[in-house]
């Protein structure tokens, strides 16, 4: 089973509650589901989907054959029509939508009439949509009753009824109308695999709060707002501040000052909110003061395309800053690394007191996956301050002290007869401003030169999926790995195909660990995939390994990457790069 | 009990005769007689002469980037509000660089006390017009004269419900300690700006220009009627008031903010346990 449904309408209508029920629906029916979203950059109107894909197998990204269009108006089926794969049918509401359609793949379910019968209202068409999907592939409906009983419970037991009693209209309806519905959908066990299915902009808030954060302050930006909306709605109950900041300036200083004053502190937002925050990214660099900025890249220039995906920022989040001073940039390809990379970032921002970042993007970010959980043993908690008894038998603390490693303990101001000093300008030993040439050669040693070898040594090389003498490498980092790993799946058959995924960025991987370098020279074709136009991957790798890749594929529509076409596109690339170097 | 020396920090960088150096002093007597001993309070500041201060006494310090004091106190306070937290910051600093910050830091009402050295001149950088220059007068950077009509942060401060608002002189030290002590006893955000001569770069507001205006509000003024108040902070000119222009009670951020109401956001323990619960809510 491999089905994709697509939910398409205006901003408003409620796609998101259709989508989002589905996919937890399929998820706790034990099947493996993935998620995707288009939206645009308005409240109400304008034209939006929300794309289920459900297989009875792990997926990791999104197909472009609909079986089932779910069309809550005209303009839906107009759109996305062409898409549908041989046995799609679309279904939609003649009444509301003021148009009957004749063709046998088309099912008018009437959500309106349903939802008016069951509970006098139109809030519960959503409901019948939900049911009426259901009906059409012919699972039974007793998890859904339970996930609106669950969804409900606050409105209480009448809305549970009416919803309930509008899912099975729905649902019978699909049942006895659908004559061309030809879907199998495997009788789940009768105990499903149990699977998480989680986004990756909540699995990066709660890979924060699974490492200890206890302070968060943003300006809401898509796509980085989620993080700061799960936080906040967590602050009550984990003792978090959540503080929305007046812009992106304050935001990363007031991160920088919680941390400064002893509690794990991070920052969060997309590239224009970056650009502000550049300046304060130098200040944690120079007074070492640890934080982890959440980076959600959307394409730009400028405003861009505010809603849509590109991974425009990389060499930003790279290279971005006045001054030299270490830092650390993740970009983690999937949830379940969104959950382990942000936990190791809060790990090595305190360990060694620089500003570690998680690159994220819009597709990464609204995506939904399932995966078999979060493994707490894999969770590291190592609060590296100085405080509590150690800090209270210290004496002479000196918070910039020169050491054998460049750090210094973190001692936590107030709580003990030690001073904690700092400063943005040059400083000495205890953190007063200088400007001798010998302090700042011993201040960039420490803070610089004695760190970055040690940084380095922690990050992981690449993920190769597939084997190490493969003839074809496809390369690429962060939100690719899904569709870059279903492309090798697919094609692995006919081509000895590998595919190679960084998520640890800065540092650059070092060869020692693993030689990724020579897998992809040995390669007869590497070919480095990346959702930006400038190849900002490829000149990173090439100015860190010499390597250069034999050929690219880049996407800079705003759009992800989809499965089928990008398939079509590595097959076309690999054979244009064969009949080159056979000289054809 | 902590003595004078215990307060002396690193040689200063400032000009002879810099306005700076009596309200330095004025700043270490005020910690010393209450009590407040140097490991025990915070001193954030920006860039420009000001924010130079903290390296001249002893005090928890984070001298940060210029104009962003306040985002740095806010959080310092929000992490732990046990801490007396001072933002110390120039004219151009705080109402230039950082205005956006000043009027959402009021706004808050974090516990922080800001202390504005007010020479109405950019002195680090030689000379320019900050916010608080006034009309007409020619810099190198403003050959033509200033346009820009003078910020006026008293009044700025007052109609955004600051609950402490006062204006101090470096000429007359000894109301100057009054009134940074009466800041760092008012519960709430105080602003305290402090008139201060640049003696290099600003030939206008000389010792003598100001000794010439500045008077101290008497008891006929009631800091708590805010109309009062704003006509008070209209007043800059021939006559220039100093002391307590307006006050008024309001709850602190800090203690209206349910996680860190029982206890400091820094004394709290991380329950890993707990977090682990959150993941059911995604099967």
């Amino acid at each position: 089973m491999d089905y994709t449904i697509k939910i398409g309408g205006e901003a408003g209508q409620g796609l998101q509650t259709i989508g989002g029920m589905l996919g937890k629906l399929f998820s706790r029916s034990g099947f493996h589901v993935f998620t995707h979203q288009d939206y645009m950059s308005r409240i109400r109107g304008g034209h939006n989907f929300y794309q289920v894909r459900i297989a009875d197998f792990p997926i990791t990204s999104s197909r472009s054959a609909l079986n089932i269009l779910i069309a809550l108006n005209r303009n839906t089926i107009e759109l996305h029509k062409g898409e549908l794969g041989k046995d799609g049918v679309i279904i939609y509401d003649a009444e509301t939508i003021k148009q009957k359609y004749e063709e046998g793949n088309f099912l008018d379910v009437p959500f309106r009439k349903i939802s008016l019968e069951k509970s006098h209202t139109l809030v519960m068409e959503n409901t019948v949509a939900v049911g009426a999907v259901l009906g059409m592939l012919g699972m039974k409906t007793g998890l859904a009753e339970k996930l609106l009983a669950e969804t409900f419970q606050k409105k209480g037991q009448e809305v549970i009824e009416q919803n309930i009693a509008a899912l099975k209209a729905g649902y019978e309806h699909a049942q006895k109308e659908c004559l061309n519905c030809g879907f199998k959908v495997p009788e789940p066990a009768p105990v499903p695999e149990k699977l998480m299915l989680i986004d990756g902009v909540s699995a990066l808030a709660l890979g924060a709060l699974l490492s200890g954060l206890k302070f968060y302050s943003a300006y809401p930006m898509t796509p980085s707002t989620g993080i700061l909306l799960y936080l906040a709605g967590k602050a009550a109950r984990h003792g978090l501040v959540v503080e929305q900041a007046e812009d992106e300036i304050a935001a990363i200083n007031m991160a920088i000052g919680a941390s400064f004053a002893g509690v794990r502190a991070a920052t969060g937002t997309s590239g224009g909110g970056y650009a502000l925050m550049v300046e304060g990214l130098s200040l944690a660099g120079m007074t070492e003061t640890p934080i982890v900025i959440f980076f959600g890249q959307r394409p730009g220039p400028a405003t861009g395309f505010p809603t849509r995906t590109e991974q425009g920022d990389l060499l930003n989040a790279c290279f971005s800053s006045h001054g030299e001073f270490p830092r650390i940039v993740f970009a983690p390809g999937t949830p379940e690394e969104a959950v382990y990379l942000t936990n190791k970032a809060f790990d090595l921002t305190e360990k060694y007191q620089v500003p570690a970042f998680v690159l994220f993007d819009t597709y990464l970010g609204d995506s939904e996956w399932t995966l078999p959980g979060i493994d707490a043993a894999k969770l590291k908690y190592i609060d590296y301050r100085l405080k509590g008894e150690a800090l209270q038998n210290t004496t002479g603390y000196k918070r910039h002290a020169y050491t054998e490693t460049g750090v210094t303990p973190l001692a936590v101001p107030g709580l003990s007869k030690n001073l904690v000093v700092t400063d943005s300008d040059e400083h000495d030993e205890e953190g007063h401003i200088v400007e001798d040439a010998e302090t700042r050669v011993k201040m960039v040693e420490k803070r610089l030169l004695k760190k970055l070898p040690q940084i380095a040594a922690e990050i992981e090389p690449p993920k190769l999926y597939g084997n190490h003498a493969a003839e074809i490498v496809l390369a690429g980092w962060g939100s690719t790995f899904g569709v870059m790993k279903a492309c090798v799946d697919n094609l692995k058959d006919r081509y000895n195909i590998t595919m190679m995924h960084f998520s640890e960025l800065t540092p650059f991987p070092l060869r020692e660990k693993f030689d990724y370098v020579k897998v992809l020279e040995n390669a007869k074709i590497a070919i480095c995939v990346e959702n930006n136009a400038t190849r900002q991957f490829a000149r990173l790798l090439k100015m860190e390994t010499g390597f250069n890749f034999t050929g690219h594929i880049n996407k800079f529509d705003g759009r992800p990457f989809l499965l089928d076409p990008f398939i079509k596109e590595v097959e076309e690339r690999v054979s244009a790069l064969v009949a080159l170097s056979e000289g054809v | 009990m902590a003595e004078m020396k215990d307060y002396e920090g690193q040689s200063p960088a400032w000009c002879p005769g810099c306005g700076n150096f009596p309200l330095l002093k004025t700043f270490k007597q005020v910690f010393l007689e209450l009590g407040i001993e140097p490991h025990e309070f915070m001193v954030v500041s920006g860039i420009g002469q000001a924010g130079k201060l903290p390296h001249y006494t002893k005090c928890n310090t984070f001298n940060g980037l210029h104009g962003r004091t306040l985002p740095v106190a806010t959080a310092i306070r929000l992490a732990n509000h046990k801490l007396p937290v001072i933002a110390v910051a120039g004219d151009g600093d705080c109402y230039g660089e950082g205005g956006n910050h000043l009027v959402h830091a009021i706004r808050r009402n974090v516990n922080v006390k800001l202390f504005v050295h007010d020479n109405q001149v950019y002195a680090l950088t030689k000379g320019q017009a900050s916010p608080t220059t006034g009309q007409g007068v020619v810099t190198k950077s403003q050959p033509f004269g200033v346009f820009p009509e003078p910020l006026n942060p008293i009044a700025l401060a007052i109609s955004l419900h600051c609950t402490f608002v006062a204006r101090g002189f470096v000429g007359d030290a000894d109301f100057l300690k009054d009134l940074m002590k009466e800041a760092l006893q008012y519960k709430g955000f105080a602003l305290l700006d402090i008139l201060q001569p640049c003696v290099t770069y600003n030939k206008v507001n000389t010792y003598k220009w100001y000794k010439e205006r500045v008077y101290r509000v008497g008891p006929e003024h009631d800091p708590t009627d805010r109309i009062a108040a704003f006509k008070l902070a209209l007043e800059f000119g021939d006559k220039i008031p100093t002391g307590v222009i307006y006050k008024c009670e309001r709850p602190i951020y800090e203690e209206k903010f349910p996680p860190i109401a029982e206890k400091p956001l820094v004394e709290q323990e991380f329950k890993f346990e707990e977090a682990l619960k959150e993941l059911q809510a995604f099967y």
